[in-house]
């Protein structure tokens, strides 16, 4: 190792590079979003503005977060959102009058999700299709309970989600904490170089005495617990409980993980990408309307945001190398 | 060896029909056997939509292990608009209208390519994106209304002759010329080649780039032709039409029979899986389930489909 450090040093310099250039992309697109959006209207610099405008954003942060450690196994998962929805329904139904319900509802969806996982390794099934079934299954478990939106969220997590901590906006401390707390689980710690080898070079992995059904298991468990919060956050921003509240986010989280630098062939991803990602594009929505161009038009801002960012990527990765 | 030979050989995509028609004999056992034609006409009806949009999936499935198209559904839906808003309800523009519908369908399969060829964007992000763009054309285009078919085309979409549907037995044709072209012409070989091995294509001489950009132009062009049809069918063209089709095109390829990896195609599958949906849809409205619990078992279906067939062959 330290005998090889030499003719190393170059590619290495290289790869710091290709990330910085990886994750500078979509930072300057957050910037630049922003500094359009306060341009326009200088009132929102401020600690109210910042709250409202990334009010949404702590839900989306965490479901792309699941969504990365699914695709950094090399799988995909399409049942983000319902998933995200079911928790919604469950915590607004239960978790007030009943939080031992509650939880254990949550924890059998957990569990059944991670049996999934493990069922997509065990007879290498293509993830795509399984997860697609998977949301079929979490949206009509929602609907089951909780036919047309309604319940309510327990008064604690409403005002937890309108807290004004010091400093910055709650939806800041959040996305700080998620990005951070990302990186140094996967990206600075051994366990995480040994979970992102699952997905790259998950026979190597393997050789080297791990278990891979205890790895895929343990990632498929904190993907679907990313998603709990996910869920219960947004009950605590909107109330109450909706099984169709969030089927946006499962395609919404891929675009993230992929503008924050992950790649589908696994073992490749950014936490602190995927956070900035998560930004920009719930960002891309609401910047439009800051510019009052009609609603019809924020999908197509954050499709036309996506490919230039991925665009702009693709240019400076062939500078850099 | 000898047990190989002796097992009994199911084909993959055989499980769809049969699947299907055990839910069709179990409805009409249920609710009579005078309701057994208007079942099946319900499900060969609305099976031809899903069929038609997933032959084009299919198409992209199998260029290559990675290449999916997510637009579809926003693509039908503009599709549809152009077309309702060029034949303006007349009947002599149908043709016209057609025509402008599946060149906006081409178009968007051709922008699709060029986003993943160009930015070598994953195709399932490039698509994402695009989807994106083309949903809110479709949006501008066509606003909160509801554009009406001209008289002819509506009529052209329940069509009997013989109390035969004409539209569904239509699609089914293109099915068989699916299915011949995948088989037998060059550009059907071409493409399972490219998708089962890129580099080995291309050794071969085969243009993969050119063979894929004709994949995904025809995908554009097949969701068109669906928003066109299923805005006849339905009285017109509206904003969510296209959303249940994102997951059943890529529901109904699958169960169908083709490989997810690319390089194995299966077009008459497609059929059987699309049966599949809209029979036990029926059974369980029959048997007076509710939403949830049918979206409960349709998903555990899906599923337990995809695990106990054994798998599609890719050599």
């Amino acid at each position: 190792m330290i005998s090889a450090g030499l003719p190393l040093a170059r590619p290495l310099r290289l790869a710091k590079r290709r990330e910085a250039a990886q994750l500078g992309l979509p930072t300057v697109a957050l910037a630049l979003m922003l500094t359009l959006i306060i341009a326009m209207r200088p009132a929102v610099f401020s600690y109210f503005g910042v709250t409202l405008l990334f009010k949404l954003t702590t839900p989306l942060v965490f479901a792309s977060l699941a969504q990365m450690l699914v695709i950094m196994l090399g799988d995909i998962d399409l049942s983000n959102g319902s998933f995200v929805g079911l928790i919604s329904c469950v915590v607004a139904l239960y978790l007030k009058g009943a939080p031992l319900l509650a939880g254990s509802i949550i924890v059998g969806v957990i569990l059944a999700y991670v049996g999934f996982g493990l069922l997509i390794y065990s007879r290498s099934l293509p993830s795509i299709i399984v997860t697609l079934g998977m949301s079929f299954i979490w949206l009509g478990t929602a609907i089951i309970l909780l036919p047309a939106p309604g319940g309510s969220a327990p008064d604690w997590l409403v005002q937890f989600m309108s807290w004004r901590p010091p400093l910055l906006p709650l939806p800041i401390w959040f996305a700080i904490a998620a990005a951070l707390a990302g990186h140094f689980a996967l990206g600075r710690s051994s366990y995480g170089s040994v979970l992102r080898g699952a997905g790259a070079n998950p026979r190597a992995v393997a050789r080297a005495g791990w278990s891979l059904i205890g790895i895929r298991a343990a990632i498929y468990a904190a993907a679907a617990m990313l998603m709990t919060l996910a869920g219960a956050t947004l009950t605590g921003l909107t109330t109450s409980g909706d099984p169709n509240v969030a089927p946006g986010y499962t395609l919404l989280s891929v675009g993230a993980v992929i503008l924050g630098g992950g790649t589908f062939t696994g073992g490749i991803v950014s936490p602190v990408g995927t956070v900035i990602g998560a930004l920009t594009l719930s960002l891309a929505g609401s910047l439009l309307s800051f510019l009052q161009v009609s609603p019809t038009w924020q999908s197509g801002a954050q499709g036309v945001i996506l490919l230039l960012v991925l665009a702009g990527r693709v240019l400076v990765a062939e500078r850099v190398s | 060896m000898i047990r190989r030979r002796l097992r009994l050989v199911v084909p993959p995509w055989s499980y769809g029909f049969t699947v299907a028609l055990a839910m069709w004999v179990a409805t009409v056992a249920y609710s009579g056997i005078g309701s057994s034609g208007s079942i099946l006409d319900t499900a060969l009806a609305f099976g031809a939509f899903s069929v038609l949009a997933g032959t084009g999936q299919m198409l992209v499935i199998a260029s290559g292990p990675g290449n999916i198209d997510l637009s579809i559904p926003s693509v039908l839906t503009l599709a549809a608009y152009m077309a309702m808003k060029v034949m303006h309800g007349s009947d002599g523009l149908v043709a016209v209208g057609l025509l402008a519908g599946l060149l906006v369908g081409a178009a968007a399969g051709a922008l699709n390519f060029s986003a993943i060829a160009a930015l070598r964007l994953p195709p399932i992000i490039a698509t994402l994106a695009s989807s994106f763009i083309f949903e809110s054309l479709a949006v501008d285009l066509g606003g909160e209304t509801r554009v009406e078919p001209p008289p002819a085309l509506s009529a052209f979409a329940v069509w009997r002759i013989a109390d035969v549907q004409v539209m569904p037995l239509a699609v089914m044709v293109l099915t068989v010329i699916a299915a011949i072209v995948l088989r037998r012409t060059i550009f059907g070989r071409q493409l399972l080649a490219a998708g089962q091995s890129e580099p080995a294509a291309t050794l071969a001489g085969i243009d993969v780039w050119r063979v894929r950009l004709l994949a995904y132009v025809l995908c554009g062009a097949a969701a068109a032709l669906t928003g066109v049809l299923l805005a006849a069918f339905t009285g017109g063209a509206a904003l969510n039409m296209g959303s249940s089709y994102l997951l059943t095109s890529i529901a109904v390829v699958v169960l169908g029979g083709t490989s997810v990896s690319g390089g194995q195609a299966n077009a008459v599958g497609i059929w059987g899986a699309a049966l599949f949906f809209e029979l036990m849809t029926t059974m369980l409205n029959t048997f007076r389930f509710q939403a949830g619990a049918r979206f409960l078992l349709v998903g555990a279906l899906i599923i337990a489909i995809v695990a106990i067939v054994p798998k599609p062959r890719t050599t």
